[in-house]
């Protein structure tokens, strides 16, 4: 048979060869339909690995109470008791290496995502102590007159208020005895 | 010579016989049936969600988005809580402004584009928060779509995204029931909460787990019949998000109601 019959099939057989190439180049040696079939299971196993790298930022509680002891075991006994250490001090991956990388939040929005009352009869938010934070001491942290790690205590920064002409929290207004819009 | 009495019976047998699958034969093995129930694996990872005690803090949320590397400011999360307050002339108000990343601190309904509706204490008949995340289906649609094979489920159960191998053709965004997937804004590559698999495969909890402290959240190992979480879905009333789809969801919710989507 005449030349010009061959020539496209070694056209074809040239594209055939190099997409094989590339492939062979290009895809993973691991990646295959796995255990899952045609429908689920393509994907390249070793990629589990890489998600299982992944650095760990929130150490959790236990990272904390050896060093802290103090302060693990008085949360522990307080009302405070399920909150976790990071979630106000935010994420211990550097610390104690790097002492500022601890975001600590004193702001009022972080107590008010629990205390910002909303009565919500059918939910656990109805139950829980809230103020209008419009209303309660604006302006004011809440560390001034109630102690996060332990809140049936009073607040820790006196001083501070004593300076910015407000009195510290009147002893005899227990958390209980509550204020005028503590519901 | 057969007679035709005999012919009758014996062709009847046969036919008979014939009928029967040969399955049908087979003894049954109880610890075969037992590891084909169970596909023999250890381990299925499922996420159980307690709506009664969830108050709507949002910490869950902050702490996926560090944990995770999702862009705090950017307006896409994991995992996310959405607030829903029925009111007693039979409407349903929705919102979850930022994902609940902040909480809830207004008693206004965020309704989008900056506007928020007012809702009066007295008008309200049930008011609750509802986490949400992804359900790691036992069929997952993301997966069926991928047409790359970047996203696949791993033998626990959990279903991940390989960054190097997604195009961002957007399918399984689309494919998602629960709206659970978005683009990362960084990788621009398909992104899901993963039950946090660089902490459940040491032995850890997930963040939001750990971040909540109302015990809303809760992970757990559905093949180990001593876990906490398998007690609770095997002996209370639990329920899945559109159970409709087929996608077999593996989060289980503790008071769902019917307002929920």
């Amino acid at each position: 048979m005449k030349s010009h019959v061959w020539r496209p099939l070694y056209v074809v057989l040239l594209v055939v060869g190099t997409v094989l190439l590339v492939r062979k180049v290009l895809v993973p040696a691991d990646f295959g339909i796995g255990s899952r079939g045609y429908m689920y299971g393509w994907h390249r196993p070793s990629n589990e690995a890489e998600w299982q790298k992944v650095t760990v930022k929130y150490r959790t509680a236990e990272y904390c109470k050896d060093c802290h002891a103090d302060k693990y075991q008085e949360i522990k006994q307080s009302p405070h008791a399920a909150i976790s250490c990071e979630n106000c001090h935010g994420p211990a991956l550097k610390h104690p290496d790097d002492p500022r990388s601890l975001t600590i939040d004193r702001s009022r929005e972080l107590c008010a995502r629990c205390h910002f009352r909303l009565e919500y009869p059918t939910s656990g938010r109805g139950k829980i102590r809230g103020i209008d934070p419009k209303t309660h001491n604006p302006g004011l942290e809440c560390v001034t007159c109630h102690w996060p790690h332990d809140p049936r205590k009073q607040g820790h920064t006196k001083k501070s208020a004593a300076a910015s002409g407000l009195p510290g929290r009147p002893a005899s207004i227990g958390h209980k005895g509550g204020g005028h819009d503590i519901a | 010579m057969i007679s035709r009495r005999n012919f009758c019976k014996k062709s009847l047998l046969v036919a008979g016989g014939l009928a029967i699958l040969l399955s049908a034969l087979e003894l049954f093995d109880p610890r075969r049936l037992e590891a084909e129930k169970g596909d023999g694996k250890k381990v299925r990872w499922v996420f159980l969600v307690d709506t009664h005690k969830c108050v709507g803090c949002g910490f869950c949320v902050k702490a996926c988005k560090i944990e995770n590397e999702v862009p705090y400011d950017a307006n896409v999360t994991r995992t996310w809580v959405e607030r829903y307050v029925v009111t007693k002339d039979g409407k349903t108000h929705i919102d979850s402004p930022k994902g609940a990343r902040d909480g809830f601190e207004d008693t206004r309904i965020d309704i989008g584009e900056g506007k928020f509706q007012e809702i009066k204490n007295e008008e309200i008949s049930k008011a609750f928060f509802v986490p949400k995340l992804c359900n790691q289906c036992d069929n997952p649609p993301c997966v069926q779509v991928c047409p790359v094979g970047a996203t696949y489920q791993t033998a626990d159960g959990v279903v991940l995204v390989d960054r190097k191998w997604c195009i961002g053709c957007g399918y399984c965004v689309m494919g998602c029931p629960y709206g659970v997937r978005f683009f990362h804004p960084v990788y621009h590559v398909a992104e899901k909460c993963n039950f946090c698999y660089h902490r459940i495969s040491q032995g850890m909890q997930t963040a939001c787990v750990d971040a909540c402290p109302f015990g809303a959240r809760k992970v757990g190992n559905i093949r180990d019949p001593q876990d906490p979480v398998t007690k609770v879905i095997t002996t209370d009333r639990v329920n899945v998000l559109k159970e409709e789809y087929g996608t077999t969801p593996q989060v289980f919710y503790l008071g769902l109601t019917k307002e929920v989507k």
